[in-house]
């Protein structure tokens, strides 16, 4: 029956239209996931700020949320937080970048083969079991301090920076290397200084993750790091101030947002601002990094 | 290679990247061999019972708690992962304006920390809302954290379906809608749920969105708009706590080998892709 046969069709079409229009709203939701998320931290977290004056939030040295008159200033978690991270890239890219190397240049077949998986099960273990580890491992041997978070973060971005590299290491022309070797340079200078400068956005790319991580990275850093608010100053003499314990931004909403009320809950949330505009910050030049390893 | 016969400078850079490697090695031997020998002696019957008390410290609940929240925050996130993915992939120019914009936003989400999540979380789902600490409040914030490795995942195995697939079903006379469902999205089923047990092992693994969205309350949910914890919740509250110490340690034994399983899983698949291509 034609009659039917184009109602048929019709029913057909609009439901093309109807699900195109599904599919258009899901991927919509990232979009609005990303707005909802600035919209609600930034409506509860300025108000705190500008109680406080964002001066004294963000260069004020003490943070004491329960003397009267209270101070919140967040300059040593900031102070924390970046040099927690500086210490885990310190430890983990080196590291990393030699082991991703190692895998894509050395490694024999067989070793691969679980190498590989392993790598991808150190990047899956939870933080929370990293932090049980850090507690009974780490902690023991340099204490509740800065030392112990670095160790531990450098341990946790690891798998971060050998899966990423390690890719971009295989991505490069198997020419350069040929080429090299071809010029009379030995195996490792080839590798190191001909295949990985043509991989360093790729590097660069890890690195970048690495970072949003480490500043990221909540539990774990709790469980190790001894989360007592401090200046740099306190850091000095440099090798023994390294065992004093520290406080990171992430550090400072967990452990205290569970009884804060008030300004001292709005300059928790005001901390939360601080770390996503960091994040945005960090990814706005990741972006960049990835556009420029597409030219 | 020889090693005799190196230059020193190769002999330096051969032991330097073997070393690293081997440290990498050791630094995961290490921190599996810690945990279960820490955590196997208090691996006991008492541990698995249904109801949860400070005598025996049972894990049972938060198992089950566990299970809940990676259903239900599947539930919400792989249509939207899936359906955001075809329609970047399937239904836009690939490199259009649109599908950078979006993929810009989820590259944003994939980067923001954990606790911010929960932070939003917190203000979004159980105040604003009003749903309280609730297993729905930390279903939705963990769906919107694992969106984007969903959306990337099976956009990527959708992308690795040949364009004559689609053509030929075109050929046919079958619509868009029906090349999607019927040629497209079985051919890309592997990829799709290796994505989605890779999000599962992130919901499993999950803390700091959880502590201020679904709370810390330590027995089975009777609904979803009750608090509860998950298996990693349960191992922070032990910790803090700090008198059960060797239960929390028996708990990161459990955690563990449920994310071993959920790699080995999602690796098996990832290698049945591999082996399609060829």
């Amino acid at each position: 029956m034609p009659n039917g046969d184009i109602m048929n069709k019709n029913k057909s079409f609009s439901l093309e239209i109807l699900m195109r229009g599904v599919f258009l709203s899901c991927a919509a939701v990232s979009i609005l996931a990303v707005l909802l998320i600035c919209l609600f931290l930034f409506a509860n977290g300025i108000p705190g700020i500008g109680k406080i004056g964002l001066l004294d939030f963000l260069t004020g040295t003490s943070w004491k949320p329960n003397d009267i008159p209270a101070s919140f200033g967040i300059l040593p978690m900031i102070v924390g937080s970046c040099l927690v991270t500086l210490g885990a890239i310190s430890i983990g890219v080196p590291i990393g970048v030699a082991s991703a190397v190692f895998m894509a240049f050395c490694c024999p077949k067989n070793l691969y083969k679980i190498l590989k998986p392993a790598i991808n099960l150190l990047a899956g273990i939870p933080s929370v079991i990293y932090g049980f580890f850090g507690m009974a491992a780490i902690v023991p041997v340099f204490g509740n301090s800065i030392i112990s978070a670095c160790i531990l973060l450098g341990l946790m971005i690891l798998p971060t920076v050998i899966g990423l590299s390690e890719s971009a290491l295989r991505a490069v022309p198997e020419q350069f290397y040929e080429g090299a070797l071809a010029l009379g340079s030995g195996h490792y200078r080839a590798v190191y200084r001909v295949a990985l400068p043509a991989a360093k956005s790729g590097v660069m790319a890890a690195v970048v993750l690495g970072v949003g991580r480490a500043i990221g990275e909540t539990m774990a850093v709790i469980m190790v790091a001894g989360n007592q608010a401090r200046m740099p100053k306190d850091m000095f003499p440099i090798p023994k101030g390294l065992f004093r314990g520290i406080r990171t931004l992430t550090a400072n909403i967990v452990i205290e947002m569970g009884y804060a009320a008030e300004l001292h809950r709005e300059a928790l949330i005001a901390t939360g601002v601080v770390l996503l505009i960091f994040i945005l910050i960090i990814n706005l030049c990741f972006g960049d990094t990835l556009r420029r390893k597409k030219q | 290679m020889n090693i005799k016969k190196m230059k020193p400078t190769e002999l330096i850079m051969h032991v330097l990247t073997w070393g690293a490697a081997i440290l990498t090695i050791c630094a995961l031997i290490y921190l599996i061999g810690f945990i279960l020998l820490k955590g196997l002696p208090y691996l006991k019957p008492s541990l698995f019972s249904l109801t949860y008390n400070s005598d025996n410290v049972s894990l049972m609940p938060a198992l089950i708690s566990t299970v809940f929240m990676t259903f239900l925050s599947l539930l919400i996130a792989a249509p939207l992962g899936i359906g955001a993915a075809i329609y970047l992939a399937e239904y836009v120019r690939r490199e259009g304006r649109f599908v950078t914009f979006v993929r810009m936003m989820s590259e944003t989400l994939a980067g923001i920390p954990s606790i911010v999540y929960g932070l939003f979380g917190m203000l979004f789902f159980v105040n604003a809302l009003r749903w309280g600490y609730s297993l729905i409040a930390g279903a939705f914030t963990l769906s919107i954290m694992i969106l984007p490795l969903l959306m990337r995942s099976t956009e990527e195995a959708l992308k690795s379906v040949p364009d004559v697939w689609r053509e030929g079903s075109f050929g046919l006379g079958a619509g868009k809608l029906r090349t999607v469902f019927k040629v497209v999205l079985p051919a890309a089923s592997p990829g799709i749920l290796a994505g989605i047990i890779l999000a599962v092992g992130r919901v499993v693994g999950e803390t700091a969105a959880l502590i201020f969205t679904s709370g810390t309350v330590a027995q089975v949910p009777s609904s979803a708009l009750k608090s509860a914890r998950t298996l990693s919740v349960h191992m922070y509250v032990l910790s803090g706590e700090g008198l059960h110490m060797g239960e929390g340690y028996a708990t990161a034994v459990v955690l563990l080998v449920v994310v071993v399983a959920i790699n080995a899983l999602s690796a098996s698949l990832a290698k049945k892709i591999g082996a399609g291509d060829k």
